[in-house]
């Protein structure tokens, strides 16, 4: 349906903003480089501050970088206004024209285009069916859902067909249920019309469900870039892999290298992982395990301490003591296994594979 | 860090909108010439007299004993009725916010929150001659005491407190409204007392509060022209002393000289108000309350709360009411019955009344809709824009609500009547109707500008941007959005502008030219020469008019108002 996917390019991009209380400068972004292509879906992900925020905004045109050029389709467009930019925007609390009825709303910017009546009339009734509000044209904002509005303010946004459409924490004002259904609604619309999108939230099962590819922004910096299962499964820092879905860190010692998985001395225990290469043979190291891929068994490769034990249906938790490192296990489907209770001992095991040194 | 780019971008995306750019440039000429040149042109003139640079005029006129006795009665006045009005407001808000209230003294209430809106500022100032003075109503005819003298001191007191704590009353009231009753209810829980939660919780909370509404009446008493005028006598305020020296003693420089004392006075009272008690408001009171309060029932503290309250408002719509009244009378303070329109007519035959209204009604009404329009747009630049002098444009258009209007009228003269800087330039405008819309303009705009901030804050930025983001560019953002967003501000600030402007006196008194007839001159004047019956017929039409004008206003608004269709939300 657009025109034209275009791609994003960052390059080298600041943003300086000045702390209210201290007068201080700061980096809300800093030196950030990103290559968006064209008609991928691509996440922002990072906890609030890390300035996804900002530099979606500096992609629609609202703030100028203090350093560096964005290009849109190879175009640079630093010095464009908003309303000159080939981006239209999915606000965060939808930021409907409250005066206007859904049709005046979703045809508020072909109007400004000078189309004519019977083309916006057709463009918008189009949109309006995409996005499943066909009959709705009449009514005003304030007699819509909350899901209905976000709806409209898809189709808004999509009738203008950007080169890129640009998405700011689109559903954190959904309850919980909603947010899960409008999040596929979503991906398929994107899907359907083919367009380039940038989706920013701090919703990281949003971020998994949604993107072809997601980067994670840390204090203004990105961390890492990467598909879904890039990132769930390898992270490349504590921070990352803390983010993206639970995470337990042992400290370690690696000790050689046999074939591609590593040997770790963790609390006097050698201990097999995988994905080592980076990490020189004597040197510390921090190995991440995720909670589902970890069990607690009779026999196994560390001695635990079992400090809490709740049954939570689909899964066992535990919350051990291996030393002074307390871990968190989820022990899948528990129905017919041993259940620890709190105070017993224990071993965890985990296959080679599923954890690994950053 | 270079934050340079990014401010170079800033301004290339500014310039790219060449409306807004003309925009500002006409907005920051207008504000320029005619707050911020007056106001400069009363210091250099009272320092860089025909001798050069010197404080020469400064001394002279520090050496009259009637202007430091001016001072020290101003500040005198505007001390008491500062403290008299909060205290008074605060007895009314706390009577409104925290007691159950019966339907009548509510209504009363609100009565007397509205009066001084609609009236003319020297309304009460006549019927307290009238009811209390030396043949007042009450005094000599219910009371037999011949020879009361109203005029001077307590004159004015009683007066300016008459009018100004509604201003307290309606402040405090939504103070009070945002404390969180928990916090009280907290503090009755640990077992205080009715008495003692208010002096240990709700006092502490709104102390910053009352400091501001006391200033601000401080800052109203102070610039008040009218009522020392008519009820001063011989007790001279700054305000009218600058007059005297102008329109008496013919001593141009001096009363520079003075109205630069003035507005010092002014300026460092508002500072202190603006970014000192306004901030600490905010700041002990956040957000809104959790829920309902539990209004007292206790009959005990009920009954005596609201006869108080309730006799001090019918007081005071007794005052107002007087004037109508008084204008029915064919003879103040001798013969009273029958009742008479002889004086209304007398307005129209004798005394051009049908040209004073003509005037002051179409200077008004041109000046109305620019006011309104100019405090939308510098709101709208102010709250939703970003750019360089935005805080130069914002600083002025709120300068212009601690200078009092004697002090423009002044500056008005002294920068408009040689021409700009006595070169000429620009000096055909004084003596004739633009100067006076003007004026009108620019001591209305603080206001119209002040509520459109609010009425803005509350509309969610990113409705603009989004309009912003679909390539509307600015004019058509504020046209087609910001502008039907506001619209019952917009509507109310038409309206304000125009309640403001036909009942102006202060600076108008000292600009205006014989070929204009002016409504509240024509008052001032009657009171002043002791015809009463005439200047209370002015009056009651011009009360009538500003009131009907509001109520249009309720009724445009009820049809038109887009507040109903988008309280629905959230």
């Amino acid at each position: 349906m657009a025109k034209e996917k275009k791609g994003v390019r960052l390059e080298h991009i600041s943003k300086i903003y000045q702390d209210p209380k201290t007068h201080k400068d700061f980096y809300a972004v800093h030196d950030t480089s990103l290559e968006i292509e064209p008609g991928s879906f691509v996440t922002l992900l990072g906890p609030s501050g890390c300035g996804k925020t900002t530099t979606l905004r500096m992609i629609a045109g609202f703030e100028s970088p203090d350093e560096g050029e964005i290009y849109l389709g190879g175009e640079p467009i630093n010095a464009l206004t908003p309303n000159k930019r080939d981006t239209a925007m999915v606000f965060q609390s939808y930021a409907l024209l409250p005066h206007y009825n859904i049709f005046d709303n979703v045809a508020y910017g072909l109007k400004l285009r000078k189309l004519d009546k019977d083309t916006i009339k057709t463009k918008v009734m189009d949109i309006l069916k995409l996005v499943g509000l066909e009959g709705m044209e009449a009514r005003m904002t304030n007699q819509l859902s909350g899901g209905q509005q976000q709806r409209v303010a898809l189709a808004r946004a999509l009738v203008l067909e950007p080169g890129v459409l640009l998405f700011d924490e689109p559903l954190s004002n959904l309850d919980a249920k909603l947010r899960v259904s409008m999040r596929t609604e979503i991906r398929r619309i994107q899907q359907e019309a083919g367009i380039t999108a940038i989706y920013v939230t701090h919703d990281q099962s949003e971020a998994m469900a949604l993107s072809d590819k997601i980067i994670i922004m840390e204090k203004g910096v990105v961390a890492q870039i990467g598909t879904p299962q890039e990132i769930y499964y390898h992270p490349k820092s504590e921070f990352v892999a803390d983010f993206i879905g639970d995470a337990n860190f042992l400290k370690g010692k690696m000790l050689r290298h046999e074939g591609s998985d590593g040997v770790v001395e963790i609390n006097g225990t050698e201990v097999r992982v995988a994905e080592t290469q980076s990490v020189k043979d004597g040197s510390e190291t921090t190995v991440v395990l995720r909670p589902e891929s970890t069990v607690l068994a009779d026999e196994g490769f560390l001695p635990v301490k079992v400090i809490v034990s709740s049954f939570m249906g689909a899964y066992q938790l535990y919350h051990v003591m291996l030393g002074d490192n307390k871990l968190i296990i989820h022990d899948y489907n528990p129905k017919g296994k041993k259940i620890y209770a709190m105070g017993d001992s224990a071993y965890i095991r985990f296959e080679p594979g599923s954890a690994h040194c950053i | 860090m270079a934050t340079t780019q990014g401010a170079a971008l800033d301004r290339k995306k500014l310039m790219a909108d060449p409306i807004m750019v003309t925009t500002i440039v006409v907005l920051i000429t207008f504000l320029t010439l005619f707050i911020l040149y007056p106001l400069a042109i009363l210091l250099i003139d009272s320092l860089y007299g025909t001798n050069g640079l010197s404080l020469e005029t400064f001394r002279r006129v520090l050496a009259m004993p009637t202007f430091t006795r001016a001072i020290s009665n101003t500040l005198k006045i505007g001390f008491v009725v500062g403290i008299l009005s909060t205290l008074i407001g605060l007895l009314f808000a706390y009577v409104e916010v925290y007691v159950r209230l019966h339907k009548i003294s509510g209504g009363l209430f609100k009565v007397v929150s509205m009066l001084p809106v609609v009236s003319p500022p020297f309304v009460l100032s006549l019927s307290m001659i009238m009811l209390f003075g030396k043949a007042g109503l009450i005094t000599r005819f219910l009371l037999g005491i011949y020879d009361n003298n109203v005029y001077g001191y307590w004159g004015i007191v009683i007066v300016q407190t008459l009018t100004f704590f509604p201003v307290c009353y309606m402040m405090l009231k939504g103070l009070l409204k945002n404390i969180d009753p928990s916090l009280e209810e907290a503090a009755r829980d640990m077992g205080a007392s009715r008495m003692k939660v208010f002096t240990s919780v709700t006092l502490p909370l709104m102390l910053p509060g009352l400091g501001n509404a006391f200033l601000v009446t401080f800052i109203e008493s102070i610039a008040d022209f009218a009522n020392p005028m008519i009820i001063g006598g011989s007790y001279d305020t700054l305000a009218t002393s600058i007059y005297l020296q102008i329109t008496g003693a013919f001593d141009k420089e001096g009363a520079a000289a003075m109205a630069v004392v003035l507005l010092c006075i002014t300026l460092a009272m508002f500072g202190v108000q603006k970014y000192y008690l306004e901030s600490k408001t905010a700041a002990t009171l956040t957000g809104k309350a959790s829920r309902a309060r539990m209004l007292i029932e206790d009959k005990s503290v009920t009954v005596p709360l609201t006869v108080l309250c309730s006799l001090a408002a019918i007081f005071v719509i007794m005052m107002y009411i007087c004037v109508p009244i008084g204008a029915l009378f064919p003879t103040w303070g001798y013969k009273f019955t029958p009742l008479t329109f002889k004086w209304f007519g007398q307005v129209f035959s004798k005394y051009h009344g049908l040209k004073a209204f003509r005037d002051s009604f179409r200077l008004s009404l041109i000046a109305s809709p620019i006011t309104a329009l100019l405090s939308m747009i510098i709101s709208y630049l102010v709250v939703k824009r970003k750019f360089k002098a935005k805080g130069f444009i914002e600083a002025v258009s709120m300068l212009a609500m601690a200078v009092p209007g004697t002090v423009l009228g002044v500056g008005y003269i002294r920068g408009f009547s040689g021409g700009l800087f006595h070169t000429g330039v620009l000096g055909g405008i004084y003596g004739t109707g633009l100067i006076l819309i003007i004026v009108f303009v620019v001591r209305s705009l603080p206001t119209g500008t002040r509520s459109g901030i609010s009425a803005l804050r509350q509309i969610d930025k990113s409705i603009e941007e989004s309009a912003y983001d679909m390539g509307a560019d600015s004019f058509k953002v504020f046209m087609t959005v910001t502008l039907p967003l506001i619209k019952d501000s917009f509507l109310s600030g038409l309206v304000t502008a125009f309640v403001r402007s036909i009942t102006a006196i202060s600076a108008i008194i000292l600009l205006v030219t014989p070929q204009y007839l002016l409504i509240t001159v024509q008052i001032n004047e009657f009171a002043e020469k002791g015809a009463f019956s005439i200047a209370c017929a002015f009056a009651t039409i011009l009360i009538l008019i500003t009131y009907g004008s509001v109520l249009l206003m309720n009724l445009l608004m009820r049809f038109f108002g887009t507040s109903r269709k988008i309280e629905g939300e959230e």
